[in-house]
């Protein structure tokens, strides 16, 4: 329900937009995204404004739901001929198609002119290419594997420290669990599931081990011992929930570290806004943790992609909005409201709160950073593993062997 | 199907002229039929030509033209989620046929008892239909969701060994989901069977009751063969709710625990636009679309094709 009326408030607010956008005069440019909920919508109202002022007239295409409902509309947009001047995408392989077929703008000139390659990771500008070409304007940098953590439930346990490695945090996690609280508030839909396994495959099994898996796809990695062991470690967890998982939405499972029920959660930074909505301050409140094991960076994204268009005033309108999305003062406004961190590394960050620091800290070491899987490897891969991940999750009864090996089937299959 | 046909011979019959103003009528048929006949070719049968044609070929989130022969065939039937779903749609199909039918038919025979508040009845029985599937999922959901429904009331007032948590079982999740498509569906089963049962003629009982026939008996072989058309109907229905069940599963598990309650449909829809594996996806619904006419065509054989000397 609070769901429904963040997007009708998201949807007002942008239509808001949309008509102050109407009235004024200027490059015309039909954006196509699906940010609806309350705190996306006030970041693409930032975004909206920028390119306003800088003498563009954005018309919001705002579809509610998820890109997985937002992306076919305007992938059929585009086959049709009749495609929006933007459109947003995840950073990563999802424009790879539309891209072979010649129905994307590249960006090289722009992204020469205005240097985008000193001032993006290195990882990210490679991700917004396709066979050495630019197609994406990066606009923000999500964090995905993070624990959040209850700092009234740890200390209600007995939890002192910031657990550092698993050992200490199954001894938290047996701590809560003997106060009569739930360890880990988990929720067991698929793509929930699988993100808490690339957490710890990334944590506990190194960034080496992650690389081969979803980089390279190296079914000899999958097989190893090591991968075994964070699989071990991810059906451990399996006793430290609640029965109420299953099918459990993200922002509940927050929900219940901010009413001081669950220990642990989880999930990327946009789990931030359910903290800070609550009022509740990042390391005072609730704490995060990159890792436990090694401490690196899990990056995932928006880009806007350009399709190609025959109209010259509306190529110029396309030019002056990635323009504006990769523009210091764009990123810093439209970031701040989303939870993420800018894409570009010399904008000033000062202001943002005490996660995001932890976060830009891990982000100025390159060999820190790393990218999601839906970045490294084509969706298709990445979702029937999450498949898998969600079938180990919930059946006991398969053994580590039988994961990896199934693990190690599915990529053979989809290469 | 062989009504149109019939309905204009019969026109053409009652025209019973001259040859000449037959064909006139029979042609003004097939102009009023043209338009029809073109919407059927293209939205029905060149459909299911392309999707069969781009289930043989490498496309991922557009449909390209590289053959690439059985490959995606060979990929569904090594995935377990595929081979779940069917397993699933096959016991939710069985049970949630068989379960409103069973139950429709009770509801209709306790109502055609003249019990008083008869419109009443009919109506809350009718309710559920009126929700749509999203609706009854997310209530089920609820009722069975070990935090919130049954199980927490029952704990609540001691009775703790009673288990209400299948939800949470991946053994036990898809039979909530063939409760949830029971409650929703046996009222229109009943709609359909009360029909039925009013169209039994009275002097048929009236003949039982003095030859002293209990009443199950007459139930059971008399009035039952009666409503077979009747039975039919309601079954075609539900099987199609069953091919296409889809929202329901969506809204009461999502499709888990896990990958436990996953159906065809579900695949389908996941693998076509959030997966963005066309070929994979139009793979699996030519699988369901021949299984479907597998099971189809016999039944139609036997139907129509078996009693046309009867009937003529």
């Amino acid at each position: 329900m609070r769901g429904l009326l963040m997007a009708l408030v998201g949807a007002t607010a942008l239509i808001a937009v949309g008509v102050t956008g109407a009235q004024a005069e200027g490059k015309r440019a039909e954006v196509l995204h699906w940010w609806t909920s309350g705190g996306e919508a006030a970041a693409v109202r930032e975004l909206a404004n920028a390119f306003n002022a800088a003498g563009g007239q954005w018309v919001d295409t705002a579809i509610a739901g998820s890109g997985s409902t937002a992306r076919p509309i305007g992938i059929n947009r585009i086959i049709g001929g009749n495609p929006p001047t933007a459109m947003q995408f995840n950073t990563g392989t999802q424009m790879n198609d539309l891209a072979q077929q010649g129905l994307l703008r590249p960006l090289d000139d722009l992204a020469k002119e205005q240097d985008w390659k000193s001032a993006l990771t290195p990882a990210f500008y490679n991700a917004i290419q396709y066979q050495g070409h630019i197609y994406g304007a990066p606009i923000n940098d999500h964090g995905q594997n993070w624990i959040f953590y209850s700092k009234a439930v740890f200390k209600k346990a007995g939890v002192t420290e910031e657990p550092k490695t698993w050992d200490e945090m199954f001894a938290a996690l047996d701590k809560i669990k003997a106060a009569g609280l739930i360890p880990v508030a988990v929720g067991g839909q698929p793509w929930q599931l699988q993100s808490m396994f690339n957490s710890i495959l990334l944590g506990e099994g190194g960034k080496e081990l992650y690389s081969k898996v979803w980089k390279d796809l190296d079914t000899d990695a999958v097989k190893s011992d090591k991968f075994k062991h964070v699989a071990e470690v991810f059906a451990k967890l399996r006793n430290y929930q609640d029965p109420g998982s299953p099918n459990r939405d993200w922002n509940v499972a927050t929900g219940m570290l901010i009413d001081g029920k669950a220990g642990i959660q989880f999930m990327g930074d946009w789990a931030k806004g359910e903290f800070i909505h609550a009022n509740m301050v990042a390391d005072k409140d609730f704490g995060c943790i990159l890792g436990p094991g090694e401490s690196n960076f899990m990056m995932g994204g928006d880009i806007f992609v350009f399709p190609v268009l025959k109209d010259k005033a509306a190529t110029d309108a396309q030019t002056l909005l990635a323009t504006v999305i990769m523009s210091k003062e764009g990123q810093l406004a439209f970031n701040s409201k989303k939870g993420s961190v800018p894409v570009r590394l010399d904008v000033d960050t000062s202001k943002l709160d005490a996660c995001a620091q932890k976060g830009l800290t891990a982000l100025k070491d390159p060999s820190r950073q790393i990218l999601a899987p839906d970045v490294l490897t084509a969706q298709d891969i990445v979702q029937t593993e999450q498949d898998l991940v969600a079938q180990y999750w919930t059946t006991p009864s398969m053994t580590a062997d039988q994961f990896a090996d199934q693990f190690a089937q599915v990529i053979e299959q989809a290469k | 199907m062989s009504t149109p046909e019939t309905a204009a011979g019969t026109i053409a019959g009652a025209g019973a002229g001259t040859t000449a103003t037959r064909k006139k009528r029979h042609l003004s048929a097939y102009v009023a039929l043209f338009p029809a006949f073109i919407i059927v070719l293209l939205a029905y049968v060149v459909t299911v030509v392309w999707n069969i044609w781009i289930s043989f070929t490498d496309s991922k989130v557009l449909p390209v033209n590289i053959f690439v022969g059985t490959k995606q065939y060979e990929r569904l039937f090594t995935t377990a989620r595929w081979l779940i779903s069917l397993q699933n749609v096959i016991v939710f199909g069985v049970l949630f046929i068989a379960g409103c039918l069973i139950l429709g038919f009770l509801l209709a025979v306790a109502l055609d008892q003249k019990v008083r508040f008869e419109n009443t009845f009919r109506t809350i029985f009718l309710y559920p239909f009126a929700m749509s599937f999203i609706v009854t999922g997310l209530v089920w959901q609820w009722i069975m969701n070990p935090t919130l429904g049954l199980q927490k009331v029952a704990d609540s007032i001691g009775f703790t060994w009673i288990r209400f948590d299948w939800i949470v079982q991946s053994d036990l999740a898809l039979y909530v989901i063939v409760l949830a498509g029971i409650w929703q569906s046996s009222g229109l089963v009943m709609a359909i069977m009360l029909a039925g049962l009013r169209g039994v003629d009275r002097e048929l009982w009236k003949a039982t009751r003095i030859d002293g026939v209990p009443a199950w008996r007459v139930y059971l072989h008399i009035v039952i063969p009666i409503l077979r058309p009747t039975i039919i109907t309601a079954s075609v229905l539900l099987a199609i709710a069953v091919v296409r069940v889809y929202e329901l599963v969506l809204a009461t598990t999502g499709g888990g625990p896990g990958i436990s309650t996953e159906v065809p449909g579900k695949f389908i829809m996941d693998y076509l636009f959030g997966r963005g594996n066309i070929a994979l996806a139009t793979g699996a619904s030519t699988v369901m679309f021949i299984t479907v006419v597998i099971l189809v065509t016999p039944w139609l054989y036997y139907e129509y094709f078996r009693e046309k000397p009867r009937g003529s």
